[in-house]
This record gives C-alpha cells, sequence and structure tokens, in this order.
C-alpha cells in the first residue's frame, strides 16, 4: 500500500470529507513526526509504535577501492521499534506452531 | 526531549485541517489502523518522503538463554521493520533534500 492507496481508502470510507482535507490529514501525520525526530523529540503511539532518532558517533571509514582512511562524520538516524500489539497483529496474534511440530518433519 | 503522543498529532491535525478535536483524533486513529492492518496481512506501507514498513519473514534459529545458557529453538516469525526514506533521513539530519524526489 502507497501512501495514495491509504488517501484513496480513506476517502473512501469517509465522503463527507474532501479529499484534498484527507491530503491533508496523511500529510499532517508524516509532517509532525519527521518534525519531531528533526527537533530531536521521539514520537511514541501506544499499540502501534515509537519513532526515535538514534545518534551514530563519527567513524574513520575507509574508501573500498583505495583503501584510504575517510572521515565520515556523526549522524542521526530514524528508528521506529514497533509497539506490542502490532508486532503481535503482524505476526499472526500468537505464538506460532510449536517447533516440535516442526522438528519432526 | 520530548516525547509526543496521539494527542500532539490529533492537536496538529485540528489545527491544520480544521476538524473538530474528536474528528482529528478519530481520522489518526484510522490512519493508524489501516497501515496496522495492511502490515497484518503480510503487506508493505510506502509512504513517499517519509519510508516503508514492511513485514519480514525470519526462519527458525537457535537461541540461548542468557542467564542460563540453555539453547532455546527462536521459532519462525514475521517481524515488523521500518526503512527511513532518504528524505527522512536528511530532514532529521537537516540536510538539503536529496535530488531527485520522493525517495
Amino acid at each position: 500500500m502507497t501512501k495514495s492507496e491509504l488517501i484513496a481508502q480513506l476517502a473512501a470510507e469517509n465522503p463527507h470529507l474532501r479529499q484534498p482535507d484527507i491530503e491533508l490529514i496523511v500529510a499532517t501525520i508524516f509532517e509532525e513526526i519527521t518534525a519531531a525526530l528533526a527537533r530531536g523529540d521521539r514520537v511514541e503511539l501506544r499499540g502501534f509504535g515509537a519513532f526515535s532518532a538514534k545518534q551514530r558517533d563519527p567513524r574513520t571509514g575507509r574508501n573500498p577501492r583505495t583503501g584510504a582512511a575517510v572521515p565520515v562524520a556523526g549522524k542521526a538516524v530514524p528508528y521506529f521499534k514497533p509497539g506490542k500489539e502490532l508486532r503481535e497483529r503482524v505476526n499472526g496474534g500468537e505464538p506460532q506452531a510449536p517447533l516440535r511440530a516442526r522438528a519432526a518433519e | 526531549m520530548n516525547t509526543l503522543t496521539r494527542a500532539n498529532l490529533a492537536e496538529a491535525i485540528y489545527t491544520q485541517v480544521g476538524l473538530s478535536r474528536n474528528e482529528s483524533a478519530a481520522l489518526l486513529e484510522t490512519v493508524l489502523e489501516r497501515i496496522a492492518a495492511t502490515l497484518e496481512a503480510g503487506e508493505a506501507v510506502k509512504i513517499s518522503a517519509f519510508g516503508t514498513f514492511l513485514v519480514r519473514q525470519k526462519g527458525q534459529r537457535v537461541g540461548r538463554n542468557p542467564k542460563t545458557g540453555v539453547e532455546v529453538p527462536i521459532l519462525p516469525r514475521k517481524v515488523l521493520s521500518f526503512r527511513p526514506s532518504q528524505v527522512l533521513k536528511a530532514r532529521i539530519n537537516g540536510q538539503p533534500l536529496p535530488r531527485g524526489g520522493q525517495e
């Protein structure tokens, strides 16, 4: 599913809203999360997951072709930790078939 | 470091779009639920200029209880991963957006 498909679904479910408003709603959600991470804040959506930015230290990299050492600056990397409820839903809602059943095969 | 929650996102929708606070909160929930349901069905969710949520199938492997050292099988499972887009990475580092657009 892409962002435009998400918007189309929301539009179908909410006929009382105008398409541009739905586009703005979706854009606002992701813009708010992005802006929060850019400020160094985190976003926690219980049951869904939490967005944060992890700091990576500066390090010395290497040019793989020449072998020359190259300084690599530190940077922030976006990170998403799925919430418990979403994690379980993605994994089929409950622990999977017992191992023994598979080992016996 | 502050932590934003649903309330902050709903408030942003309220100010940006001009819906009622209640409806703003309900729509935020609907968006999250649509994404969750799609992932639950095993389908990836791709949000341009933000990132991709995808479901990965992990095979079985042998783990170990770190306290007792006892080997424990880790069952095959599905896990969710998030790949941030180049745009998101650049924004977070205060860099100019990558050329060529969305991804």
